[in-house]
């Protein structure tokens, strides 16, 4: 009896130890860490775990922080895989880019807005103030609430280049910075419009058809509904070991497949849309 | 005798370390944020009033509006309750209800800003928007919550205020026929108002460095707002909105208008320990 608890008291050191050595292997081991885009994390996210219950030897930590600092991460060696859900710029042109998927960005408005679509032009002209009124395109007898991302957002970046062009977001327009926000304030309000992900559009909201084109996924593939932005991975060169291996995972069939699973819009197997990064 | 040296200086230590601390946080601020101000002219730098960092154009004017106007509505909302509530809780509760009532207010201080700006969004938003018009998301709701946010600050300050003048005010004035209600407006009250005066700037500083719950409820509109019904952008808010993608000069424009923030906090800092030392002399 005295015997068998010495010898149950002999394991926690064991146990300790081995606890300790564990630990210790992963720290070494250090892992992958993917840092940047917010729009990006969720699906890194869900990519990643993935990954790793194929391969449980290997670690991957994904975190947000936004397109800008995730490229900084990557720049400085504090993260060897950024994600960016912008271009880069002129400056950022030295990393690598690889496009991972396609995001489509849907211009939403509360269900029980009676419109169906509007124009490229209409919608230049709403979120540039310059239509303030709904009744003005046929709808109730309201002042149109407008709703955008914050300055330096990639989604704002995607929206400014392919809508606004030249043209400014009004100043008068509601600025939330997140994707989730716009879409919770566009769902509490009959009289917002906002734009976010075509992925994250559930039934709270509605997307609008742009120039009678929907935002459907066929419609993206087809290359007939035209705002469409690609999310990034960056790398300060060529991704060797396991960021080649986790990037050579989201671009396979697997990967992508998950991606679409998400909402996302995969232009395989269209040959431009797969860069492959220099080697 | 060593020891006590030995004590004493390693204590200073950690005292300076704590001010250094502070010092290299200005450093970096400053450092950070005065070359971008003086690339784009502190003039329109601060007075400027379209904000398009990606198109090179800094102004925070509205930002500094913004700040201003949701500031002075927080106080037209914080400072009438919460010096009411001070005064009901030093001279016309019994003690057994003031027991019960000051730990529930110290409780509000304790409340998680993202708690006061999820039920902002959440209940008071959405009334704004259906009863008097305008996106809800607004000066006068972030007024609201940020009023019901420096209570605890204003009341604390104010009540010790008031229980630090001398019983022989509150006895003379009784004694010479004034009522109850008589002491405390013509006597009590403006006796302690240097304390009452510090409560409301400290409240204030309070309320300007709001951040979490005001970048929920109040829309962030970098526009000049024009009604309290209109969206605005603070200081604060402007920073936490953007910090995320903001890179180059709109990261460095980030830290100049922490700059500008930092000036205005250690003004009305500077006010309330002014003040609290004049009610102490």
């Amino acid at each position: 009896m005295g015997k068998a608890s010495g010898t149950r008291g002999a394991y926690w050191p064991v146990l300790f130890i081995l606890l300790t050595l564990l630990l210790s292997c992963q720290r070494q081991q250090g892992g992958l860490s993917v840092v940047g885009s917010t729009s990006v994390e969720p699906f890194a996210e869900a990519l990643a775990e993935e990954y790793m219950i194929h391969h449980q030897q290997e670690k991957i930590f994904v975190q947000g922080g936004g397109s800008s600092a995730g490229i900084q991460a990557v720049r400085t060696g504090a993260a060897e895989v950024g994600m960016s859900s912008r271009n880069l710029l002129d400056s950022e042109k030295d990393l690598v880019a690889v496009p991972i998927i396609y995001d489509a960005i849907a211009v939403i408005v509360h269900p029980d807005n009676p419109l169906k679509g509007l124009t490229l032009e209409q919608v230049r002209k709403i979120f540039s103030a310059e239509l303030t009124r709904w009744n003005e395109l046929g709808g109730r007898k309201h002042p149109i609430t407008l709703v955008t991302r914050e300055e330096g957002s990639g989604t704002r970046e995607a929206f400014q280049k392919m809508i606004m062009g030249s043209t400014e977001i009004s100043l008068s327009a509601l600025v939330q910075d997140s994707n989730g926000a716009i879409r919770q304030v566009v769902a509490d309000d009959r009289n917002a419009i906002g734009y976010i992900s075509l992925g994250l559009v559930n039934e709270r909201v509605r997307a609008l058809a742009i120039d009678e084109i929907e935002a459907s996924v066929e419609n993206i593939q087809q290359r007939r509904y035209k705002i469409v932005r690609p999310f990034l991975f960056v790398f300060k060169s060529s991704p060797q070991g396991l960021a080649r291996n986790f990037l050579d995972y989201i671009l396979s069939p697997a990967g992508q497949k998950l991606l679409v699973q998400e909402g996302l819009v995969s232009m395989n197997p269209l040959p431009e849309s797969r860069k492959e990064a220099r080697r | 005798m060593f020891r006590e040296k030995v004590l004493e200086k390693s204590f200073l230590l950690i005292a300076l370390s704590s001010i250094s601390i502070l010092a290299l946080i200005a450093f970096f601020i400053f450092q950070q944020g005065i070359p971008l101000m003086w690339k784009v002219g502190p003039n329109s730098f601060l007075l400027g009033d379209r904000w398009f960092p990606s198109k090179e154009s800094f102004g925070i004017f509205p930002m500094i509006v913004g700040s201003f106007w949701v500031t002075l509505g927080s106080l037209v909302v914080g400072v009438p309750l919460g010096v009411a509530c001070a005064i009901f809780l030093c001279e016309l509760t019994p003690p057994a209800i003031a027991m019960v009532l000051r730990p529930m207010i110290q409780l509000l201080a304790a409340i998680p800003s993202v708690i006061y700006g999820f039920w902002g969004l959440i209940v008071l938003v959405p009334i704004i928007r259906d009863s008097l018009g305008g996106p809800g998301l607004s000066i006068l709701a972030g007024s609201l919550v940020l009023g019901i946010m420096i209570l605890p600050t204003i009341i604390s300050i104010a009540e010790d205020s008031l229980r630090a003048l001398p019983r022989s005010y509150k006895e003379g004035a009784l004694s010479l026929g004034a009522t109850h209600w008589q002491t405390i407006w013509r006597v009590l009250l403006p006796a302690a108002r240097s304390g009452i005066a510090s409560s409301v700037i400290l409240g204030m500083g309070r309320a300007i460095g709001e951040t979490m719950a005001m970048i929920m409820i109040l829309g962030n509109a970098a526009q000049m707002p024009h009604s309290i019904l209109d969206s605005a952008r603070t200081l604060t808010t402007n920073i936490g909105i953007e910090m995320g993608y903001a890179s180059g000069d709109h990261r460095q424009a980030l830290f100049a208008t922490g700059v500008v923030l930092f000036f205005i906090i250690m003004a009305l800092n500077s006010l309330a320990l002014f003040l609290s030392r004049r009610r102490r002399a």
